[in-house]
């Protein structure tokens, strides 16, 4: 634990967890309401209200992008994930025909090795990083770390290059998708000679999302 | 603020994401689950980026680079299980059984079918998940 | 051509003749029988011509190294003295013999060309054991007898008793190799030298350590390939081979060459007292024993075995006194006889279709059927049983005369004692082989009842060999004088005692067999029908004598003897006859001693192999299987289950990581 005692000693001058101030109450809250949120979206058993109160947590989370003065990063964090990503799950349970209401087998048998290993990480992990960062500051004054100004700046000076590997990584994703939600020819066929119902509508609405 | 905040909240929502992927039967869910856990991680980037007062600001570019990945990876691994879901009549994860050692044998009578050249892709993508 | 280079070419003609024999015997049978009789003429032609030259003179040496072997050399070398020249004129004579009767007695055999060959073979590893005078090369032949004897003794395969008879004969010669090969080590340890002429050279000059151990070392594997007291039960049971195969080992090669080494290497033996008065011993026990189950046995063949142990213990009774020539005289005059005694009991086997001599009696007319084989086995037997003026008496009174000159204390080499053992044993079995020869004329020629069933002339190969065989039986002991030079020996002509006495128990021993033959011939009962014959009375002698070895146990109730009233020798025997016909219960002691405990070593040793070492491999088998059945119930094929384990693993990982660090910090 050497980064752990130099951290330390870096960033000693910070007050203490009893006297927050209103960005951290903020913060705290609006984390409060993250988790639950998530906690719910693992939990529950109706299925389509697991999409919408994952909504709640990703939103939360963008909220806590701003509290950090991540700015470009909490309206990004909107547009695709609520926005998109959320729609996208949405669709994919429509399509495969998700229940609507309660399913009682929603978590499978799998559930108290699941909830062990859970348990075990966060305790593991809360523990570290309690023990890690208990005395580091961040120091949120001064000029707005993550304004779009300074994300467009830095973007497209030093990481131009990762930027447009990633477009390719898009394009590879777009056509494997398309690759997939294909119906196979042949299959097809086979399908429409034994039976009379194809399901056919599977692969247009994604198409258009991505 | 304390880095301490941030941190344990990407540190909880990680493990509920984990959970998650290993307790729900939806593959659906599963997908919505990693979504939880990649933004924990991205929680993790944008607060260490701040704190840190990096001049590249490699965190939040960092960030924006998961976010894209995980676009992608939901795009994928959504029309995995459509096509799952389209074969098997089933988007159960525990379900998907192909691997296992005493159902290796009568697995080949579906197999002949139309699912012969997706079977491994399924499998591929909750090992991913 | 010097007479080295002829001497070389003996050997040589027989090896090449049977390798010859081998490569064309399946693709060009018409050249078979020009394969084997050719090259062992040839051999005998050189072999005479050898002795010609050799001429009983100075012994001729000749020796060539190939490359060098290490602290003790091997060389080709040739040691011809006159007991080589003659020994090898022998033993090219009975090949020959040998050679041209088996043309017809196996000639429908359809495994002839193997069997010539190996005939041939034997012949040479014989003659290198004559000629050799390097005892390395000399144990090259030796051991090539032992296999090619094994295989010839197992040639009607066929039958239990050949593939019992065959292992047997390499078995207890092979007993008998292990302890001389270590002698022969020894010897040439002793001596540096593995040269005859230098082993000879360090015994005058007292070079020899231990001469004691390597002398009885050397006796074993000589009483192994001689057929002595204890390793005999070989040579009665190797009678289940073809009739001129047995006359091939008894007369001229295998059981020749223990006594021919002993007699090349006699001063070795000379060296030590104790090796003497145990040779002179195992002679006594040998031609005595012998003398006795040879009495007791049915199977004319078997009859011819013991009578051979027994001279062969005359042989190394004549050792034992440490007169190497008489041994060598007997063994010359031995050699022809017996040759000639067995191949007449092919010729009488043949015609009367079985082997047994009880059947023989019951059968009559049978010396007219084969008078060839009638007078010379006549001969032969008068030979044997040692009645002036026949070859064997001549050879028979040498070996009396010395052991009388080694009793009375004029030897230098031997002790008194071996010499009294070897007189009174001599003299003693002089008296049983006369009884067992006349039986075995009496039984053989003299039966009465139908006539013997006709099958025309016997083949000229086989009539005309008697005769030549014939004519050393009867005249060899004519030549007694001249035979003496040859030997390093002054005389080997008899001296009166022992004539008299010798002939005088022979014919006591003659003379007693008949009349216990004509009082049982008058008594009632004792003519009851018995016996078989063999069931293909037309085929080649070879078949008849097949099936009469395989038929005699089935229809006698054992393989050595039969339940004969009319049997002189039962008579003469009273209760000894119940156990010389078992050979005295060797065989069962054998049996008994280490047939059982080895067996019983090889039942141990699988079960250990089965039931414990092989449970330590199933279970390096079943362990692993049953270790992968458990580990295979992990395989769901839930992928869920999977990463839970995985990320459960990792998390123990980071967990105990984070804890040395912290205990390490």
């Amino acid at each position: 634990m050497i980064t752990t005692s130099t951290l330390t000693t870096l960033a000693a001058t910070g007050p203490g967890f009893l006297s927050p101030t209103g960005v951290e109450i903020a913060f705290l809250l609006v984390g409060l309401v993250t988790l639950g949120a998530a906690v719910v979206t693992v939990t529950t058993k109706q299925l389509v209200h697991a999409a919408l109160w994952l909504v709640v947590a990703l939103g939360g989370l963008a909220v806590e992008y701003l509290l950090l003065t991540a700015e470009f990063i909490a309206w990004v964090q909107v547009l695709i994930y609520v926005g998109s990503v959320v729609v996208l799950l949405l669709f994919g349970l429509m399509l495969t025909k998700a229940p609507i209401g309660r399913s009682p087998d929603a978590d499978s048998g799998n559930r108290p090795v699941a909830l062990a290993v859970a348990v075990a990480a966060a305790a593991a992990l809360v523990w570290v990083v309690v023990d890690a960062f208990r005395t580091t500051w961040i120091d949120l004054d001064g000029p707005v770390q993550g304004a779009t100004k300074v994300t467009g700046e830095i973007l497209f000076q030093h990481w131009v290059l990762p930027f447009e590997a990633l477009s390719v990584l898009l394009l590879a994703a777009l056509v494997g998708a398309i690759v997939l939600s294909r119906k196979n020819k042949a299959a097809a066929e086979a399908e429409a000679l034994t039976t009379t119902a194809p399901k056919k509508p599977t692969t247009g609405p994604k198409k258009e999302q991505r | 603020m304390h880095l301490a905040y941030p941190a344990v909240l990407a540190a909880l929502l990680f493990c509920v994401g984990l959970y998650g992927v290993l307790a729900r039967r939806n593959a659906i869910l599963v997908l919505m689950s990693v979504e939880l856990m990649l933004n924990a991680v991205n929680l993790n980037l944008v607060a260490f980026d701040v704190w840190l007062r990096d001049a590249l600001h490699a965190g939040q570019a960092l960030t924006l680079f998961t976010i894209a990945v995980a676009a992608a990876e939901i795009g994928i691994g959504l029309a995995i299980v459509l096509m799952v879901h389209r074969n098997r009549g089933t988007s159960d994860v525990d379900k998907l059984r192909d691997t296992a050692e005493a159902a290796a044998d009568d697995d080949p009578t579906d197999a002949d079918e139309d699912a012969a050249p997706d079977s491994p892709a399924p499998k591929a993508a909750e090992a991913a998940a | 051509m010097t007479t080295t280079t002829l001497a070389v070419l003996v050997p040589l003609l027989p090896f090449l003749g049977a390798v010859a024999g081998l490569l064309l015997g399946r693709t060009a049978p018409g050249f078979v029988r020009p394969l084997a009789i050719l090259p062992t003429v040839a051999a005998l032609a050189l072999a005479i011509t050898v002795a010609v030259h050799q001429g009983g003179g100075k012994s001729i040496d000749a020796a060539t190294r190939l490359t060098p072997t290490g602290s003790v050399p091997i060389d080709l070398a040739l040691h011809i003295d006159g007991f080589a020249a003659l020994v090898a004129v022998l033993v090219t004579v009975v090949a020959t013999c040998v050679q041209v009767y088996s043309t017809a007695y196996l000639r429908d055999d359809p495994r002839y060309a193997s069997y010539a060959a190996l005939v041939s073979l034997f012949t040479s590893a014989m003659l290198v054991v004559v000629y050799s005078g390097d005892l390395m090369v000399l144990l090259v032949g030796w051991e090539i007898m032992g296999i090619c004897s094994y295989f010839l003794v197992g040639h009607y395969w066929e039958t239990p008793e050949a593939r019992a008879a065959s292992l047997k004969a390499f078995l207890v010669t092979k007993l008998g190799d292990v302890p001389f090969l270590f002698g022969l080590f020894a010897l040439a340890a002793d001596a540096g030298t593995f040269r005859i002429t230098g082993i000879l050279e360090a015994v005058a000059t007292g070079g020899l350590d231990h001469p004691t151990l390597i002398a009885l070392l050397l006796v074993a594997g000589v009483a192994g390939k001689s057929a002595q007291f204890p390793l005999h039960t070989w040579l009665p049971d190797a009678m289940a081979g073809p009739t001129p195969v047995s006359a091939l080992i008894h007369a001229a090669t295998m059981v020749a060459a223990g006594v021919y080494f002993v007699a090349r290497l006699l001063p070795v033996f000379a060296a030590s007292a104790a090796a003497m008065t145990v040779l002179a011993v195992m002679a006594a026990v040998t031609m005595v024993g012998s003398a006795l189950a040879a009495l007791a046995q049915d199977d004319i063949k078997r009859v011819l075995a013991y009578s051979t142990i027994g001279q062969l213990g005359y042989m190394t009774g004549a050792l034992a006194v440490g007169d190497r020539g008489a041994a060598v005289f007997h063994l010359l005059s031995h050699g022809a006889f017996k040759a000639l005694l067995f191949l007449g009991a092919g010729v009488i086997i043949h015609a009367a279709g079985t082997n047994s001599l009880a059947a023989m009696s019951r059968m009559g007319d049978l010396p007219k059927r084969i008078p060839d084989a009638y007078w010379t086995m006549t001969i032969a037997l008068l030979a044997l049983a040692a009645i002036p003026p026949f070859a064997g008496f001549f050879s028979k009174e040498a070996v009396l005369v010395a052991a009388e000159h080694t009793a009375l204390g004029d030897s230098a080499t031997s002790p008194s004692g071996a010499g009294w053992i070897v007189l009174i044993a001599g003299l003693l079995t002089a008296l049983l082989t006369a009884a067992y020869a006349t039986r075995l004329w009496l039984l053989a020629f003299r039966g009465r009842g139908p006539a013997a069933p006709d099958h025309g002339k016997q083949p000229l190969a086989m009539s005309a060999v008697l005769w030549v065989l014939a004519v050393p039986s009867l005249a060899l002991g004519l030549a007694v004088g001249q035979l003496a030079g040859w030997f390093d020996v002054t005389s080997l002509t008899p001296s009166v005692t022992t004539a008299v006495l010798g002939t005088g128990v022979a014919l006591v021993g003659g003379i007693m067999t008949y009349a216990s033959w004509r009082a049982l011939r008058y008594k009632a009962g004792t003519n009851i029908p018995l016996g078989a014959v063999a069931a293909h009375p037309d085929a080649d002698p070879a078949t008849s004598e097949e099936e009469a070895i395989a038929t005699h146990q089935a229809a006698y109730g054992d393989i050595a003897s039969a339940p004969d009233p009319g049997d002189p020798g039962r008579l003469l025997l009273g209760p000894l006859h119940r156990h010389a016909a078992t050979g005295f219960h060797l065989d069962a002691l054998y049996a008994a001693l280490f047939v059982r405990p080895v067996k019983g070593a090889a039942e141990l040793v699988r079960f250990l192999d089965r039931e414990v070492v092989d449970t330590y491999v199933r279970a390096a088998g079943t362990l692993p299987r049953w270790l992968g059945i458990a580990v295979r119930r992990a395989q769901t094929g839930n992928v869920q289950t999977y990463l839970a384990a995985l990320l459960a693993g990792s998390v123990v990982l980071a967990i105990a990581a984070v804890l040395v660090a912290a205990v390490g910090a």
